[in-house]
C-alpha cells in the first residue's frame, strides 16, 4: 500500500471505484434471470441468454430470448391499453411523463451504475450525460403531453408502436423512443439490444411502480429474431428503430407496403471539419468529445477529421499529446476517460478494420499507456495518411478510431464532408462566423455543431440525411413521428389500380384524320421537350375509347436523364429565395388560368365528364399553386430553446431530387398537389404523371416554359407509371419518392427505396384532392423538407 | 526556487499574438469536465491535499495589515499542519510548509524577519497594486525597493488598458522593465483577468507577458470582481504549453482569488496535471494565491485521518 508520503511524490490518481452493490442487489433480487415485462407484470423467464460486463467478461444476468409469441402477447397488451391511454386528458398523460422523469432522477445512480455494468461505458458518462439527458427527455415530453391536443390539433396517436433500440446508449435511446410515443398517446413494445437489456427492464419495472398503467410500456428482450417478429407483427402501427444502416434497410423492406409508419436513425461517418483559424486547443477537446466519448460507439461520432492542410501537423501533434492523457480502465472508476467496448465481437471488428487500414497504407498511432489485458478494451487511435479511397475513411468503425484527412479550401472541405453515403452529423470549427454559417448548410447532415460536438437536447431534433435514416427524435419535429391525422372517415378512397396499359401499336384506335398538325407530346427534361429514348409513343384514349392524343413512352434511360437534369438544377433552385420561388409558382398559376378553357376541355375529354368538371379541376389547380406560392417564403424553420449559451437553428432544407408517381384521380390537380409543395420548398422533381390521363400534364410544358420555371426543376417522363416509379425508387441518386397509386405499387416503391434509404411518402388511399384540409398545406410541406439542426454556441 | 532554467524572454512576436483565438464555449465545456473526469480518493486524496498545502502563497493584502497579523501568518506558513495531523499522515519528515508568504511592500521586512531560516520566500505585490496606474518610474522603483527589502518574488500588475486597446508593444515594454527591475527576484505577472473582458485577451496578454520575461503568470489581484476561474486558467496554461513547445522554457502559473475550498484546489491541480503535466505540481511552477484555502485543506486532511468531518476552529488560524 502506497503511503501518503510516497504518493505526495508520484501524484498518481489512484483507484476511485463507484460502488455497484445496489445494482447487483437488484439483479440478484430477480434471481439471475429475467422474463419480459408485459402488461404491467414480469413473465416467467423462458429460454434465456447471458448478458455480460464487457470490462471483465463476467456474467451479469440471464435474460429471456423473446419469441414471436412473446411479441404477440406484448403487442396485444399494448393494444388493450392504448385506447384508455389515448383517452386520458393531456394533463393526465403529462403527469405520468412527469412521474417518469422524477422516477429517473430518484434512481439516477442505480440507472447509471447498471448501465455502466451492462454496456462498459465510463460511469462519468452514464452519471453526467446519459441519465441526466434521460430525465430531461421525459420532462420535455411531459410538456408535449400537456400541449399535444392544442399544438397538434387534428392529429392523434398512431396506435401501437414497436421500438427497437441499440446498445450504445441503451437507456438514453429508450427515452428518445418512449417519451414522445407516450406523450402522443401511443403504447409501446420496446425491444432493447441483446448486449444491453438491463436498464430497459429496470425502467419498465420502476415505471410501473411509478403508476404507469399496465400495457402502456412493454419490454421484450431478445436478439434480431425478436426484433424481426416485432417488425412483422401486423398489429403494430409504427416501427422506430435506431441501429445500423444494414438492419435499417432490412426493416424498410420488411415493412414495405404494410402501411406502418417508420422512423430510422442509422449509422454515420460524420465529418469533423477544422479550418485553420480555429482554436486548436478547443478543437482537441471537441475531438475527445466526438470520437473518444463512449469509446467511439456513437452513431454521430465525429470520426472523419477534415483539417485544413496548413494546420494539420500542429493539430495532429496536439491530438497525440492529448491522447497520451486519456485514461482507459474500469468503467466504474470515476477517473477514467474510456471504458470497455460493448462486446468481444465489436472489439474484433474494430481491430480488423484498423488492421485493414494499416494494410492499405494508413499510419496508425496509439498512445503508449498499456491497455487492460482482460476485458474488451481498445485504445484511442489516430489514423493519418488516410484518403477518401481508404476503407477506414468510408466504413463506420464504431470504435475509438479517428481518421484524418486534409483539405485546402472551404469548397473542398464540403466536398470531402459529403463524400459519404451517410449524413447524420457534422462539426465545423472556425472562429469566422461567415465561414461557419456558410459551411453548415452545405454539409448534408441532420445535425451540425459549430465549434462543438455531440451536443444533445430533448428540445432539438436529431436524425439523419441520406443513408443515416429519416425521421427526427426530439423537439416538435420529433413529435410528428408519433402522430397521425385523426381519421375523419371522409375525404379518402382507395386509389384505383393503375389503368391497363395502353397498347403502343393501337389497332382499334385511330387518330382522327382531320388534317390538324400532329401534337404528340414528348418528354420534358431539363426544360426541353425531348423525344423518348425508346422511340415509341403511347396512345391516350377517353374512357369510351376515343383517341385523345399520344405521349412519349418513357423508359429507364429517360428517367436517368431526368434525374441528372434535376441534379443540375438542384443547386441553384435550392439556394434561390423563397420570394423567387413564390413568384414562379404564382406565374404558373396565372398562365394556367389564362388557358383554363383548353385545360378544362382536355380534362373533361380524358375523364369522359363535363367541361364544367374540368373547369373545376383547373380552378382548384390554380388555387393549389397559389397556396404553395404563398407558403414558399413562409415555411420557416425554428430556433430551439436548448440549454446552452447559444442557439440551435432548426432549418428547413429541401430533400434534394424527389421522384413523383402522380395520382390518377385528378390528373392535373393531383399532379400539382405533389409537385407544387416540392418545388416551393426548393426540391427539384422527376415526375411521372397519371398513366391513364397524362395529357393535361404534358400540356403544362408550355405553361412552365412561359412562367420562368428554370429548366430541370420539374422534369416529366410519361409512360407506364409504376414501372417508371420503380426505376426512380431504385435510383441511388434520388433522395425521396412521393407516390400515389395501387397497393402493390406502394409496396414495390417502398421495397426498392431501401437501396439508398430514400424517404418515401406513399399512399394507396387517394385523398379528395379538392378538399384543402387534406390535400394541401403543412402535412405536405413537412414531407417536402428535412430539418437540419445547427447548434451555434456563442460568447466571446 | 526552480530547478528549470529561468525564462529570459524573447522578442515580441506580434503576428503570433494577434493570431491567438480562444473559443469561450469550448473552453468552458472543457473546464466543466476537469473535475468530473478526474477524482482522487483515500490516501491519494490525502497526498493531493497535502500537495495543495505546499503550493500556497499564503497571502494577506489588506489595508489593515499590521506586523502582528503578518507575523501570525508567517508562523502558520512554517507549520501549516497541526503536528498531530502531520504525524498521523506520516509526512513529518517532509517538513511541509507553504510555498511563500505574499504581502504588501510595507510588510516585507516583517515577513522576511519572521520567516528567517525557514527557506520560505517572501513575495511582494508591487507596481501600484492592485490597479497599477501610478507613475511608471514609481512602479519600477517599488519593485527595486521590495527586492532591497528582501522579497524574492515580485507579483506585479499590468496596465489593463494596454490589453483592452491592443497596445501589445507597450505591454511588452512595461513587463520587460518590471523584469529588469526584479534582478534575481522572480517575476509573477498579474493579468487581472477579470478586467480583460475576453479569454482571447487573456491568452494574448499571457503570451506577451511570457515573451517579456515573466517567470509566472497569475490571474488576479483578488480585488477584481471575478477572480481565478477554470476557463481563464485553461486559456493561460495552454499559452504556457505553447511557450514551452516553442521556446523550451517552462513558465509557472498562479491562480489567485476565490479559491477557498479543497475541492476547488484539487480541480486546479488536475487541470495543471492534465494540460501541462506533473512538473506543474511543484512550487517552482505552480502556486495558489490564497488565504482561507489552507484551513479547508487542513479540515479535509483531518477528515482523512479521523474519518469524521472537521471543524475550522480546531485548526490554528493563519
Amino acid at each position: 500500500m502506497a503511503t501518503v508520503a510516497e504518493l505526495f511524490q508520484t501524484m498518481e490518481y489512484g483507484p476511485a471505484p463507484e460502488a455497484d452493490a445496489p445494482a447487483r442487489a437488484w439483479l440478484a433480487a430477480h434471481g439471475g434471470a429475467f422474463g419480459h415485462f408485459i402488461g404491467g407484470a414480469w413473465t416467467k423467464a423462458g429460454k434465456t441468454f447471458a448478458t455480460h460486463d464487457p470490462s471483465t467478461g463476467a456474467l451479469l444476468s440471464r435474460v429471456t430470448q423473446g419469441t414471436a409469441k412473446d411479441i404477440a402477447a406484448a403487442v396485444a397488451a399494448a393494444r388493450r391499453a392504448q385506447p384508455r391511454w389515448a383517452r386520458l386528458t393531456p394533463h393526465a398523460r403529462s403527469r405520468h411523463l412527469y412521474a417518469l422523469a422524477r422516477m429517473v432522477q430518484k434512481h439516477a445512480r442505480l440507472f447509471a451504475v447498471l448501465e455502466t455494468l451492462d454496456n462498459g461505458k465510463p460511469i462519468r458518462e452514464t452519471r453526467d450525460v446519459d441519465v441526466p439527458l434521460v430525465a430531461r427527455h421525459f420532462y420535455h415530453h411531459a410538456g408535449w403531453a400537456q400541449l399535444v391536443d392544442t399544438e397538434f390539433a387534428g392529429y392523434g396517436p398512431v396506435g401501437v408502436v414497436g421500438q427497437i433500440i441499440p446498445w450504445n446508449f441503451p437507456l438514453l435511446m429508450l427515452s428518445w423512443k418512449v417519451a414522445p410515443a407516450l406523450a402522443a398517446g401511443n403504447t409501446v413494445v420496446l425491444k432493447p439490444a441483446e448486449f444491453t437489456p438491463l436498464t430497459a427492464l429496470l425502467f419498465a419495472e420502476f415505471a410501473h411502480q411509478a403508476g404507469l398503467p399496465a400495457g402502456v410500456l412493454n419490454v421484450v428482450t431478445g436478439d434480431g429474431e425478436t426484433g424481426a417478429a416485432l417488425v412483422k407483427h401486423p398489429d403494430v402501427d409504427k416501427i422506430a428503430f435506431t441501429g445500423s444502416t444494414e438492419v435499417g434497410k432490412i426493416i424498410r423492406r420488411a415493412t414495405a407496403g404494410s402501411g406502418k409508419k417508420l422512423s430510422l436513425e442509422l449509422g454515420g461517418k460524420s465529418p469533423f471539419v477544422v479550418f485553420e483559424d480555429a482554436d486548436l486547443d478547443g478543437v482537441v477537446e471537441g475531438v475527445v468529445d466526438a470520437i473518444w466519448f463512449n469509446q467511439g460507439q456513437v452513431c454521430c461520432a465525429g470520426s472523419r477529421l477534415l483539417v485544413q492542410e496548413g494546420v494539420a501537423d500542429r493539430l495532429h501533434a496536439k491530438l497525440r499529446a492529448r491522447m497520451e492523457k486519456l485514461r482507459l480502465g474500469s468503467p466504474l472508476d470515476k477517473a477514467v476517460d474510456m471504458g470497455a467496448v460493448v462486446a468481444p465481437v465489436q472489439l474484433e471488428r474494430i481491430r480488423a478494420l484498423v488492421e485493414q487500414g494499416r494494410a492499405e497504407g494508413a499510419s496508425i498511432w496509439q498512445p503508449s499507456r498499456p491497455v487492460p489485458s482482460t476485458g474488451s478494451y481498445y485504445p484511442p487511435t489516430l489514423c493519418t495518411d488516410v484518403f477518401p479511397s481508404s476503407t477506414i475513411a468510408q466504413v463506420e468503425i464504431f470504435g475509438p478510431v479517428l481518421v484524418s484527412m486534409t483539405f485546402r479550401t472551404p469548397d473542398e472541405a464540403v466536398a470531402l464532408a459529403n463524400n459519404t453515403p451517410y449524413g447524420l452529423a457534422a462539426s465545423v470549427w472556425t472562429e469566422n462566423i461567415n465561414l461557419a454559417l456558410d459551411i453548415a448548410p452545405k454539409i448534408k447532415a441532420g445535425v451540425v455543431w459549430v465549434n462543438a460536438s455531440n451536443l444533445f437536447d430533448a428540445a432539438s431534433g436529431f436524425g439523419g440525411y441520406r443513408e443515416s435514416g429519416f425521421g427526427r427524435e426530439g423537439g416538435r419535429e420529433g413529435m410528428w413521428e408519433y402522430l397521425s391525422r385523426r381519421k375523419t372517415g371522409e375525404g379518402r378512397r382507395e386509389s384505383r389500380p393503375a389503368s391497363p396499359s395502353v397498347t403502343r401499336v393501337p389497332s382499334s384506335v385511330t387518330p382522327p384524320q382531320d388534317g390538324a398538325v400532329d401534337r404528340t407530346a414528348k418528354l420534358y427534361i431539363a426544360g426541353k421537350q425531348s423525344r423518348p429514348d425508346s422511340g415509341y409513343s403511347r396512345v391516350i384514349v377517353s374512357p369510351k375509347g376515343v383517341f385523345l392524343g399520344e405521349v412519349g413512352e418513357g423508359n429507364r434511360k429517360d428517367i436517368r436523364n431526368a434525374v441528372e437534369a434535376a441534379h443540375t438544377a438542384a443547386k441553384e433552385w435550392a439556394s434561390s429565395t423563397g420570394h423567387l420561388r413564390a413568384q414562379i409558382l404564382y406565374y404558373i398559376g396565372e398562365n394556367l388560368d389564362a388557358r383554363r378553357d383548353e385545360f378544362a376541355a382536355r380534362l373533361a375529354a380524358m375523364s369522359g365528364t363535363k367541361v364544367a368538371d374540368g373547369r373545376r379541376e383547373v380552378n382548384a389547380a390554380v388555387r393549389r399553386l397559389f397556396t404553395y406560392a404563398a407558403w414558399a417564403d413562409k415555411w420557416d424553420g425554428a430556433v430551439h430553446s436548448v440549454p446552452i449559451r447559444g442557439v440551435a437553428l432548426a432549418m428547413h432544407e429541401p430533400i434534394g431530387v424527389v421522384g413523383v408517381g402522380a395520382p390518377d384521380g385528378a390528373p392535373l390537380l393531383g399532379f400539382l398537389s405533389f409537385v407544387a409543395p416540392l418545388i416551393a420548398t426548393g426540391n427539384t422533381v422527376v415526375a411521372v404523371p397519371s398513366e391513364r390521363a397524362p395529357l393535361a400534364v404534358t400540356d403544362l410544358y408550355q405553361v412552365f416554359e412561359t412562367s420562368d420555371l428554370p429548366g430541370g426543376v420539374v422534369n416529366i417522363v410519361t409512360g407506364e407509371r409504376d414501372a417508371l416509379a420503380q426505376v426512380l425508387a431504385e435510383h441511388e441518386d434520388v433522395d425521396a419518392l412521393w407516390y400515389c397509386g395501387s397497393v402493390a405499387g406502394v409496396k414495390a416503391v417502398e421495397l426498392a427505396s431501401a437501396a439508398n434509404m430514400k424517404r418515401t411518402c406513399c399512399t394507396s388511399r387517394e385523398p379528395d384532392w379538392y378538399d384543402d384540409a387534406v390535400a394541401e398545406g403543412r402535412a405536405f410541406l413537412r414531407e417536402a423538407v428535412q430539418v437540419k439542426n445547427i447548434w451555434i454556441p456563442y460568447g466571446e | 526556487m526552480t530547478e528549470h532554467a529561468r525564462n529570459p524572454g524573447e522578442p515580441l512576436d506580434l503576428e503570433r499574438v494577434r493570431a491567438i483565438r480562444v473559443n469561450r464555449s469550448a473552453a468552458e465545456r472543457r473546464a466543466a469536465t476537469i473535475g468530473t473526469r478526474r477524482t482522487v480518493k483515500k490516501q491519494w486524496q490525502a497526498a493531493w491535499l497535502l500537495r495543495a498545502v505546499t503550493l500556497i502563497d499564503l497571502t494577506t493584502l489588506s489595508g489593515d495589515d499590521t506586523p502582528g497579523t503578518v507575523r501570525r501568518l508567517c508562523a502558520k506558513a512554517r507549520h501549516p499542519l497541526r503536528p498531530d495531523l502531520a504525524e498521523a499522515l506520516g509526512v513529518v519528515a517532509l517538513h511541509p510548509t507553504v510555498a511563500a508568504v505574499c504581502v504588501y511592500h510595507a510588510m516585507v521586512p516583517t515577513a522576511v524577519a519572521a520567516l528567517e531560516g525557514s527557506g520560505i520566500p517572501v513575495a511582494a505585490v508591487s507596481t501600484g497594486f492592485p490597479a497599477g496606474l501610478s507613475p511608471f518610474p514609481q512602479r519600477v522603483e517599488e519593485i527595486r525597493a521590495s527586492v532591497r527589502a528582501g522579497a524574492r518574488e515580485i507579483d506585479v500588475v499590468i496596465t489593463r488598458g494596454h490589453v483592452l486597446t491592443g497596445q501589445w508593444e507597450r505591454l511588452y515594454e512595461e513587463v520587460r522593465a518590471f523584469r529588469d527591475a526584479c534582478g534575481d527576484a522572480h517575476l509573477k505577472v498579474i493579468l487581472a483577468t477579470g478586467e480583460l473582458a475576453t479569454l482571447t485577451n487573456v491568452a494574448r496578454a499571457s503570451w506577451v507577458a511570457m515573451q517579456a520575461g515573466a517567470d509566472f503568470i497569475k490571474t488576479s489581484t483578488g480585488k477584481e470582481s471575478v477572480n481565478a476561474t477554470l476557463p481563464v486558467s485553461l486559456a493561460m496554461v495552454r499559452q504556457i504549453r505553447e511557450y514551452r513547445e516553442r521556446t523550451g522554457f517552462q513558465i509557472g502559473y498562479k491562480p489567485a482569488g476565490g479559491i477557498r475550498t479543497a475541492k476547488q484546489a484539487l480541480e486546479f491541480l488536475m487541470l495543471m496535471n492534465e494540460e501541462l503535466g506533473r512538473d506543474w505540481l511543484e512550487p517552482g511552477l505552480f502556486r495558489f494565491g490564497a488565504s482561507s484555502l489552507l484551513t479547508d485543506l487542513e479540515r479535509q486532511l483531518e477528515m482523512y485521518v479521523t474519518g469524521r468531518y472537521a471543524a475550522a476552529h480546531h485548526h490554528p488560524m493563519p
